[in-house]
């Protein structure tokens, strides 16, 4: 399992990735695996009205992280949205990313459960 | 005389599979303009913008002389959770995996916005304060009723840092205008208001995508596309009616529609400029905070709203007002129709 952010030849990163560089119009060719990397809480939220099949409260962030050194002077950051593996964060804190194999009850929603994969990172305060 | 019919959602809201087009069909027979060409628009919160956008391209065009543009959206047989699931399920599939809701966008950026422009927490309440206010004049408003701040800062989280008051209800409601020539317009009325600017454009729909947190691309490029198009600039406004679906909206469209500079629009707030007497009120309607947002609706009743103003029809909260501005957002911002229209 790997958490890849998408690349194009112009150096400009997404995550998700795209048939196509939103920037650019490229496509996208290579990959950058976060799972391993240390990444910045840009905001946060406790989400405490979640949908059906979603943990309550539902701690979520937006994460910075640095890929400067992989994008020959293109993009220097990609960002993710995620679950928090805790209720305490706070922005700037460091977090790095834990696999989990289910991130919500896949046959709850409104969304048919074959439709996407369910798996995914949460992010853990180092 | 050429008929067309634009209904803008008009479905039982989180219908999953039932074939419902053929609601426009049935409403064209009920108000008896048979044969007139019927059509189903749907984008989500900005249904009723883009049925707007559809109204006016159709007489503006030629293809029709005189278009009803109705709104209409059913949304109380669901539970919270289940409409919550319904309206998040817009989202990107990495992003509705992790349960994100609407609710939790407006949260993470009202966060960052505070943050970032070391805004008061209490300016979002005033918004909610402001729009409640203004509701208790509209008789077709969810809430009548007043708040103050305190209320406001002491209801439950829904998504940190904003609670309860911070947020539109769910509302079963509906709306219509009706679009024709100004020619037409002439002989039927003296009093009228025409769209003289509109313009509708997209942002990502991975919403921490966006460069900025705080810009909404969408609202940023269909307001200059709409001023350019009127001939107008924001200090032409008189009366505005933004999208604040969560309170944390109106502050992000005052700035996209260079209503305010960026990180300032609460400063605005805090000095009364949006109030009905200040300087541009905004949401004299209540906005979705008190009006109430049956999605479809939306779009639509913030055009009814408008042109109630600009013909002097909007009772006890009626403003001075020659020149309105609408504008109507999908999604987070995913995709936005603003509208401006004058009084003849």
């Amino acid at each position: 399992m790997s958490f890849d952010a998408h690349r194009c030849p112009n150096g400009h990163v997404t995550y998700p990735g795209h048939p196509r560089c939103p920037t650019c119009g490229e496509e996208q060719t290579d990959t950058i695996d976060l799972a391993e990397r240390t990444g910045d809480v840009v905001t946060w939220t406790h989400s405490t009205k979640t949908p059906p099949g979603v943990r309550a409260p539902n701690t979520l962030a937006i994460v910075e992280f640095d890929v400067s050194g992989e994008t020959d002077g293109g993009d220097e950051f990609v960002r993710a949205l995620g679950q928090v593996t805790t209720d305490d964060i706070e922005t700037g804190d460091p977090v790095e990313p834990v696999y989990v194999e289910e991130l919500r009850d896949p046959e709850a929603g409104i969304r048919e459960p074959e439709s996407q994969d369910w798996n995914g990172y949460r992010f853990e305060p180092v | 005389m050429t008929v067309a019919v634009v209904g803008a959602s008009m479905t039982k809201f989180g219908q999953r599979d039932a074939w419902v087009t053929g609601i426009m069909n049935a409403l064209a027979g009920d108000i008896g303009v048979m044969p007139a060409y019927t059509e189903r628009v749907d984008q989500t919160s900005s249904s009723g913008g883009a049925g707007i956008f559809e109204a006016w391209q159709s007489v503006a065009s030629g293809a029709s002389e005189t278009t009803l543009l109705v709104g209409a959206e059913k949304m109380t047989h669901r539970s919270t959770a289940e409409t919550t699931d319904v309206i998040a399920s817009i989202t990107h599939p990495e992003e509705y995996k992790h349960g994100v809701t609407l609710p939790s966008f407006a949260g993470l950026t009202a966060r960052h916005y505070l943050e970032r422009f070391d805004a008061p927490r209490d300016s979002l309440a005033k918004v909610a304060v402001k729009n409640h206010r203004n509701g208790v004049d509209n008789p077709h408003a969810q809430f009548q009723k007043e708040i103050d701040v305190e209320t406001a800062l002491e209801s439950p989280i829904v998504a940190d840092p904003l609670r309860l008051y911070d947020f539109c209800p769910i509302t079963d409601g509906s709306a219509g205008i009706v679009f024709t020539t100004e020619e037409r317009a002439q002989e039927i009325t003296d009093d009228y208001a025409v769209v003289s600017g509109i313009a509708g454009a997209t942002d990502t729909q991975v919403v921490h995508e966006r460069d900025d947190p705080t810009v909404m691309g969408g609202v940023v490029e269909s307001g200059a596309r709409a001023y350019e198009r009127a001939g107008i600039g924001p200090d032409d406004l008189d009366v505005a009616e933004l999208h604040d679906m969560f309170t944390i909206l109106e502050f992000l469209q005052m700035e996209g529609l260079d209503i305010a500079d960026q990180g300032e629009a609460w400063q605005l707030v805090e000095e009364g400029y949006t109030e009905m007497d200040g300087e541009l009120p905004v949401n004299t309607s209540g906005g979705l905070k008190s009006k109430g947002h049956p999605l479809g609706a939306s779009g639509v009743a913030q055009g009814y709203e408008i042109y109630k103003q600009l013909v002097d029809e909007a009772g006890p909260r009626q403003v001075d007002a020659e020149t309105g501005l609408a504008c109507n957002v999908g999604g987070f911002g995913n995709c936005v129709i603003t509208t401006i229209m004058e009084a003849r």
